[in-house]
């Protein structure tokens, strides 16, 4: 079985969770810039941050045989701080780069007027570059959250499939479905979506345009929910055709829009010659 | 002052002296503010730290920008001593940014510092909904938030409804103390959906369902 998972914060993750990761399955991974859990305060610990997700985080995925792209974005709790909403004017210059195949994370947090000026300014980057977007959906007041966001993404004049719409629930995913975004859910071990449900989901609306991740962030989460789920619904009765569908073919359809999609060298698989910056993790991150 | 049941000699000696000499030199501060739990004791850190605060010979724009360097140079529980102590200090609404800060962060010792009595006079109406969903969704208990009575409103209950309803349909627990909020509102549950989750096909959201409404029912007969 082979899997994508299309949104995982591999920077709050070990390396023992890339060997589980390639074990189960995982070939391929998008990281999407969020928080870093402490706030952060300049411009300069972003880029520092935007440039890991470029550099160091892709060699780490690489020595465990996963290829690892991102996707560059201010996030919304941070874009509430005017001390890094200026990370807004560097954003160009990352969004050219080629591992970069989506804008995001972007969206809504607590709704607040600066949450909806980065929103409009990052969808309009995503036009100018021609970039898909991922966006998120906030915890709180979800289910308006997600209609404002659905209502402020066609306004933007951004075509519907180029848009993910992630950490939906059971009460979200029908607004989603209807505005011909791409759907996203987050399964994690308490919150947000569990396997079982996610496979209910499945079956009342489909495989089309369906995007399963693990998240896997600072919180309680597990990077091999992806796994989990791919099993869940062979147990439930959908076929392997299908389980590869929803986490390899729509995973690989969504980003390829960007057409900087770079799944060729996933094999041999981990490699441990090699070198970043003259430091080896596999020999223990000296 | 209440904090000087909790300190030794030794301690209410080093609170005097300190003191005096932010009295004199407010510069002190910078060192002292992160020592003052080491030397008062866990227990007194935040007391203390509120009079080292408040012995700054400042007032409005510099005592809030002193406030303000604090805060954002602090550890964990020096910015929960700032965040007690802003009701104490003559700053008028110029702290909220702190507030903000700190209602951003996940860190549930600085969440349920931040929905104190400054919170309950400045906040605006929308950030402090917000903030009481933030306090549910961290597991804080809404009994910490001060001034919830007096402006929770039919909005917050919405939110509020529309939470259960997700958690229903989750086959989720609700947590309790999001009911009475709700109590004066019983419209909402039907108009959210919730009701509704009783005739769902799938059994966990049915029970989840039942158990919500019976203790929505507690809450609004008590």
């Amino acid at each position: 079985m082979r899997i994508f998972d299309p949104h995982i914060h591999m920077t709050s993750r070990t390396t023992d969770d890339y060997e589980a990761m390639y074990a189960a399955g995982v070939r391929a991974v998008v990281e999407p810039a969020f928080w870093l859990g402490q706030p952060r305060t300049t411009v300069g610990s972003f880029t520092d941050y935007f440039n890991s997700l470029l550099g160091w985080e892709p060699f780490r995925a690489a020595q465990f045989g996963i290829q690892h792209h991102c996707t560059i974005a201010l996030n919304p709790k941070e874009a509430n701080d005017p001390r890094c909403v200026e990370v807004l004017d560097v954003l160009p210059r990352y969004l050219a780069k080629d591992r970069v195949v989506a804008v995001g994370e972007t969206g809504y947090d607590s709704m607040t007027k600066e949450e909806d000026e980065a929103l409009a300014r990052q969808l309009e980057l995503a036009r100018e570059y021609a970039l898909p977007v991922l966006v998120h959906t906030p915890h709180r007041d979800k289910a308006t959250g997600t209609r404002r966001t659905v209502d402020v993404v066609r306004e933007a004049g951004i075509p519907p499939e180029h848009v993910l719409v992630d950490h939906l629930n059971e009460l979200t995913v029908a607004t989603v479905a209807d505005s011909g975004c791409w759907m996203g859910f987050s399964i994690y071990p308490k919150t947000k979506m569990s396997e079982d449900r996610m496979v209910r989901i499945l079956r009342e609306y489909g495989t089309d345009r369906m995007l399963v991740d693990s998240a896997a962030d600072w919180g309680s989460s597990d990077p091999l929910k992806t796994r989990k789920t791919a099993d869940a619904m062979l147990a439930d009765g959908f076929d392997a055709d299908t389980v590869d569908k929803v986490m390899w073919r729509n995973p690989v359809a969504f980003y390829g829009q960007s057409g900087r999609l770079d799944l060729d060298e996933l094999e041999p698989g981990p490699d441990a010659a090699a070198l970043y910056e003259g430091n080896s993790i596999r020999r223990g991150g000296e | 002052m209440a904090e000087h049941r909790h300190m030794t000699p030794e301690a209410r000696a080093w609170l005097d002296e300190t003191t005096a000499r932010i009295a004199s030199d407010g510069r002190a501060i910078h060192t002292a503010f992160p020592a003052a739990r080491r030397h008062c004791g866990r227990a007194a850190a935040d007391d203390a730290r509120a009079r080292l605060l408040l012995a700054l010979p400042l007032r409005g724009e510099p005592l809030a920008a002193e406030v303000t360097a604090l805060y954002r140079d602090g550890d964990v529980s020096e910015q929960r001593a700032v965040l007690r102590a802003l009701p104490l200090l003559d700053l008028g609404d110029r702290a909220l940014p702190l507030v903000h800060e700190a209602l951003r962060s996940n860190d549930t010792a600085l969440v349920e510092a931040a929905v104190g009595p400054y919170s309950a006079r400045y906040l605006d109406l929308e950030a402090f909904r917000q903030a009481v969903l933030k306090c549910v969704f961290l597991d804080i208990r809404l009994d910490r938030v001060s001034g919830l009575g007096a402006r929770a409103d039919r909005e917050l209950a919405r939110m509020l409804t529309d939470f259960a309803h997700e958690r229903v349909a989750a086959g989720r627990e609700v947590p309790a103390d999001v009911w009475p909020l709700v109590a004066g509102f019983p419209e909402l549950l039907r108009e959210c959906g919730l009701t509704g989750e009783t005739d769902s096909p799938v059994p966990e959201r049915r029970a989840a369902a039942a158990r919500a409404l019976e203790a929505f029912q507690n809450a609004a007969g008590a």
